[in-house]
């Protein structure tokens, strides 16, 4: 059995991944961290789940019909990951890159045993991952989650608010009963796989000073800016 | 919770029983009790399995069992994108195993379970066989492979048509002629596609020979007569209909 995701990786680079139900604050996190990283002169590639051409077409005629069960969702999301894995987040750590990856493998454990996945076979489906060599799980009541999401006037998505479940015809409330359930699962996750719990009810500047604090441990040794070309070595 | 219909499988020994998931299963849908039959054909191209699967149809309706068949790579879900990633030849083995699985978990899901749910015999040409053949030769870990299949439900029959290389090439070039993926050109096996064809169908045929006690293939020969496989294959099924299933012919 592949156990990648228990190992640390072998490759130059550094793969850090941000984890967290949607309005935790993880994305404007991840984007002032890699503001950061590329002004201190580290190379940085951002991911974001689900963003591969490949199935993006097939997830997208699904979700029109609302065709996709649990399994398949399950299933197009492993399809895209790997896709995304071999050709957007392997390559940039073999030439010793900052990896930042906004939503890993974890985000499938939390939606997919919350759709009726099994917990066991979905960790074993995704055991060719790489394993972050930090994963941050920015912590979020519901209600703080809704507010900030309202406040933007987004519109929850279908799949997002666990809609497909028929849990609530009305998507608030359907958001408030599937993300509930997600972030159950996203306890038994941080601890099984040790992510960084950071509090994402505290400020953005705090909780960024957190971040880049619990980031620097990992730039020292390996991963050392680049030297820049305008100053010619010797 | 073992009901007579499983006396099919050999769950003796804990291991696979038919009508079961054969691993972690889709806890969302419990299948236990179902009275429809799945029985898979399989075989690589060229050995006739969708001419005896015909008339293994024909033959069972007259008996008055209802018949639904499926196949491999048909689910209007993945279709278009599977098509699209062919053609365009930007798969690696990892997405075209997922890519797959994910049309046969659809398939699974809104064919194969609903009609034994309903009683009906499903036919399946080609099974979870096929993938994990053809995902072994190019290299993919066999323990995830079996892993991620384990949402997958073991047959109550797998009937494997075996054939050898030479009478393979000799049917396949009467036909329709080699192709690319029939060719293993993805692997580089050999410079032209008769070499590439030779040495990877002969590989798929050592990969499914190492599953047939695993996955308690019945074994046919495909190089007999089309109407002396028939006759095989209805005197193994009848046989099995038959045995204390409650759900004897129509006569």
């Amino acid at each position: 059995m592949l156990n990648n995701l228990e190992r640390k990786h072998e490759y130059s680079g550094k793969l850090f991944v941000v984890e967290g139900i949607d309005g935790s604050g993880k994305t404007t996190q991840l984007a002032l961290l890699a503001k950061w990283l590329s002004a201190e002169g580290y190379r940085v590639f951002v991911t974001e789940w689900n963003s591969s051409v490949l199935v993006k077409a097939a997830t997208k005629s699904g979700k029109k019909k609302n065709a996709l069960t649990p399994m398949t969702f399950s299933l197009l999301h492993a399809t895209d990951f790997a896709d995304r894995l071999l050709y957007k987040i392997i390559p940039p750590l073999k030439a010793g890159m900052i990896v930042l990856a906004d939503r890993y493998a974890y985000t499938a454990f939390a939606r997919d045993v919350t759709r009726g996945v099994d917990r066991q076979w979905v960790r074993e489906l995704y055991s060719f991952a790489v394993r972050p060599d930090l994963a941050l799980y920015f912590r979020v009541p519901i209600d703080v989650s809704l507010d900030r999401l309202m406040a933007r006037r987004v519109k929850l998505k279908f799949y997002e608010a666990g809609l497909d479940l028929g849990w609530s015809a009305n998507p608030m409330e359907s958001f408030r009963l599937f993300q509930g359930k997600v972030l159950d699962e996203y306890e038994r996750i941080g601890e099984e796989f040790g992510m960084q719990v950071v509090d994402a009810v505290l400020s953005i500047t705090v909780q960024q000073r957190l971040v880049r604090a619990l980031v620097s441990p990992h730039l020292r040794v390996e991963a050392a800016p680049e030297t820049v070309d305008e100053q010619p070595v010797g | 919770m073992n009901s007579p219909l499983d006396s099919a499988g050999t769950g003796a020994n804990g291991g696979i029983q038919s009508g079961r998931y054969y691993g972690r299963g889709i806890p969302y849908l419990p299948i236990d009790g179902y009275p429809g039959k799945l029985i898979a054909i399989e075989g690589t191209d060229g050995v006739g399995r969708s001419t005896q699967i015909q008339l293994l149809r024909e033959w069972l309706e007259v008996q008055g069992y209802g018949v639904v068949e499926t196949g491999w790579t048909r689910s209007p879900l993945m279709q278009p994108t599977i098509e699209l990633a062919k053609a365009s030849n930007t798969l690696n083995k990892l997405t075209f195993v997922l890519l797959y699985a994910t049309d046969f978990a659809d398939r699974l899901e809104k064919e194969i379970i609903p009609a034994l749910k309903a009683g009906f015999v499903v036919l399946s040409d080609r099974y979870i066989f096929t993938a994990l053949a053809r995902a072994g030769v190019r290299g993919v870990d066999r323990q995830w492979l079996r892993s991620l299949y384990g949402f997958a439900i073991a047959p109550h029959l797998v009937f494997y048509l075996r054939v050898d290389v030479e009478t393979l090439i000799g049917r396949i070039l009467k036909s329709r002629g080699m192709d690319f993926w029939e060719s293993g050109m993805d692997l580089k096996l050999g410079d032209d596609i008769y070499d590439s064809f030779r040495a990877y169908q002969n590989r798929l045929l050592r990969e499914y020979a190492s599953m047939a006690d695993e996955f308690h293939f019945r074994i046919m020969d495909a190089r007999r007569s089309m109407a002396h496989i028939q006759d095989e294959l209805r005197k193994q099924v009848a046989a099995f209909l038959e045995r204390g299933d409650g759900a004897p012919a129509v006569r």
